[in-house]
């Protein structure tokens, strides 16, 4: 699932961040591969906003597209189904 | 061999062997006010050798104190970067400034600094915020994982400030990850720098080069790895004591949704426009022009003047005549622009201190995107509505050429600045509102078809929107203000002597009787493609200078409403003016200066003659 599939309200964990630079700032961000982040707001059209404790960050939506999440409590299931 | 990139050697009046304070931080944090508490009024600024960015630098006791740019990390990724990374590393203190309610962000940059080996102090600053915000952070704790002092602050209110500034000594060395350090230790037999040893490790390509040396490709797991290590200390010492679902939080959303935002955007856009265009270009422009200057000042300086030289002299048509430099560079610099520029800065000063314009770039990212953009270009296009030179420079924040491009043929085309806008103010409002939409729907128009066919036919791929959103803020009244004046001020001092220029140009060419000559030379294309009256060509030629200049000179010449309207298009899209092009020249190259300094006299006229065919 990419980031920008995911529902408003949603707290996903980033799995995999294509680009290296875009990963490097990310990271700054607190927003590593690994991290929980819930979904607060998506632009229709546009980017998608994420929060990490009180740190909110917009992403662009072809960004979001590439950024592979899973949910958070599904986890286990998605593991297991793979 | 002395280091080509010690700052200490880069700055005037500073001794070579004087101790440094470098302030750290990242965006927002507070810096300046601490910067401002070390260093009171004694400042220096000065810009940093290859960049366009200035820093301050000035003394606390026998430290030389040093602020940086904001940034998340210390790299080479952009000019703040660089700059910052260079200062840094440098350093023999660093205070860094950290915001509590941004722990986990900023102590990225925090656990880096300490990885790099330079002594360090903390200011824990916003305390206040972070307390209302339900966090409770345990200081305590955080100082001893950190293994550096940290002190709690709210800057603003001179909360905490002493206590830094008394325990700056107490500086030191913290904790860092021992696997790291022992490939530090390792490559320190080579480079004697442990700050630029641990860069070499992070990949950064220019410190590399310094020491001959290859990076050695282990940023991401040097990064992934601080990461961890700064999420597990965020987990001892943070405790979110209420879900937080308070104003500022539904506000920042509705800001960034276009049901909402989009009003909101629009709201502010027009108490802006009341401000500016009908307040300060009217009422406050009357009197300070209308009164002071054109009532009281002019008649005043003509009759000191006048009693030694006669005003229809040459001499006297230069200095007090219609476009006397002593006359009418001094009525519009002071005037009519200084109040307008003022309004201007204000309002933008407001913008970025609340933290609104990183909201409006994720709004209107979705429309950017078909302009070849991203939102993030959306601050400086809206930095040009201030000034278009210094937006010209910000277009360094865009992600790749093709959006460098793109927004500066959008600001050196279409963006009116502050000066000139304000003067269109003045003269299309009391045309009335048909006409007023007819100019904006115009120029709109002409926006985005430049930068729907830049998108089209220029090659390549924008990159995509990647930004932090601060947190909202109520913006700081003094901090508003002071950054008004220094803007306000750094723009007379730059428009001041280039007034004076045109005026005098105009005025030689006047006694002369070259500008009728000129005034007839290219009446084809004012009175016969442009339909307007053939002194308008006077505007145009101040326009080349300045273009407010050039509307500046568009008040005093009598035209119907539509000629009026015609004209300020023309003028708004005409050249950009001379510093805007020595940016422009010095940021894209001369083959992209000429075609957007050529390519405006193109469209300007072109979108003229069709308006004249169609309106007049």
């Amino acid at each position: 699932m990419t980031l920008a599939q995911v529902e408003r309200g949603a707290k996903v964990k980033i799995k995999n961040i294509p680009d290296d630079f875009i990963r490097a700032q990310a990271i700054r961000f607190g927003i590593s591969e690994g991290a929980e982040v819930e979904c607060i707001e998506k632009i229709p059209g546009g980017p998608v906003i994420v929060r990490k404790r009180f740190q909110e960050i917009a992403i662009g939506r072809r960004l979001a597209e590439n950024i592979i999440v899973s949910y958070w409590n599904r986890e286990v299931e998605d593991d297991a189904l793979s | 061999m002395m280091h080509c990139h010690d700052i200490a050697t880069q700055l005037k009046n500073v001794p070579k062997n004087a101790k440094k304070i470098v302030l750290a931080g990242n965006p927002n944090a507070g810096k300046s006010v601490f910067f401002n508490a070390f260093t009171g009024m004694y400042v220096d600024v000065s810009n940093f050798p290859g960049t366009t960015i200035d820093i301050s630098y000035g003394k606390y006791k026998d430290y030389i104190v040093i602020d940086t740019p904001g940034v998340y990390g210390v790299s080479s990724f952009n000019d703040e970067e660089i700059v910052a990374r260079d200062i840094i590393t440098s350093a023999d203190i660093v205070v860094n400034v950290v915001d509590a309610v941004h722990l986990d962000r900023d102590l990225f940059l925090t656990q880096q600094i300490i990885d790099m080996g330079i002594p360090i102090i903390i200011a824990l600053n916003m305390m206040d915020e972070a307390k209302a915000q339900g966090i409770e952070i345990d200081v305590d704790k955080l100082s001893q994982l950190l293994g550096v002092p940290v002190i709690p602050t709210v800057a603003v209110k001179n909360l905490g400030i002493e206590e830094v500034k008394n325990r700056l000594e107490e500086a030191k060395v913290g904790n860092s990850d021992p696997e790291l350090q022992s490939k530090l230790a390792e490559l320190l037999k080579q480079v004697h720098n442990r700050a630029e040893a641990l860069l070499i490790l992070e990949d950064d390509p220019h410190v590399a080069k310094r020491h001959q040396m290859e990076g050695a490709k282990l940023r991401e797991e040097i990064y992934t790895k601080r990461r961890q290590r700064v999420n597990e200390i965020i987990d001892q010492v943070v405790r979110d004591t209420k879900t937080q679902s308070n104003f500022k939080m539904k506000l920042s959303r509705w800001m960034v949704n276009p049901l909402t935002g989009v009003p909101i955007l629009i709201g502010i856009l027009y108490i802006i426009y009341k401000l500016i265009a009908v307040f300060v270009a009217q009422t406050v422009v009357d009197f300070t022009e209308g009164y002071i200057f054109a009532g009281l000042y002019e008649p005043f300086i003509r009759g000191i003047i006048g009693q030694w030289i006669p005003e229809n002299s040459a001499l006297g048509t230069i200095l007090i005549g219609e476009f006397g430099v002593l006359t009418m560079t001094v009525t519009y610099v002071l005037g009519l622009l200084l109040p307008l520029v003022i309004g201007f800065y204000f309002a933008l000063s407001v913008m970025e201190d609340s933290g609104y314009l990183p909201r409006v770039a994720a709004l209107v990212d979705r429309v950017l995107m078909k302009l070849g953009l991203n939102g993030r270009a959306i601050i400086p296009l809206i930095l040009g509505f201030g000034c278009v030179t210094m937006a010209t420079i910000t277009t360094r924040l865009l992600g790749s050429k093709r959006e460098k491009f793109i927004a500066t043929a959008l600001l050196g085309f279409t963006i009116p600045c502050s000066a000139q806008l304000g003067i269109i103010a003045g003269l299309i409002t009391p045309l009335g509102w048909k006409l007023f939409i007819l100019y904006v729907g115009i120029i709109f128009i002409v926006f985005v078809l430049i930068g729907t066919l830049l998108n089209l036919f220029l090659p390549g791929e924008s990159t995509d929107l990647l930004i932090d959103l601060p947190p909202l803020r109520l913006p700081r009244i003094n901090n508003v203000l002071k950054k008004t004046w220094t803007k306000s001020y750094a723009f007379i001092k730059e428009a001041g002597p280039l007034f004076a220029l045109g005026a005098l140009l105009i005025g030689l060419l006047q006694v002369t009787g070259a500008l009728d000559m000129l005034i007839d030379a290219v009446a084809p294309i004012t009175t016969g493609l442009l339909k307007l009256p053939k002194e308008s060509a006077v505007a145009f030629i101040m326009g080349i200078i300045r273009r407010d200049f050039g509307a500046a000179g568009l008040t005093s010449i009598d035209m119907t409403p539509l000629q009026t309207v015609l004209s300020l298009v023309v003028i708004t899209l005409f050249v950009p003016c001379i510093a805007s092009i020595l940016v422009l020249f010095k940021e894209r190259g001369i083959r992209d200066a000429i075609l957007i300094w050529g390519g405006s006299w193109i469209l300007a006229f072109g979108v003229g003659g069709i308006m004249a065919a169609l309106l007049l």
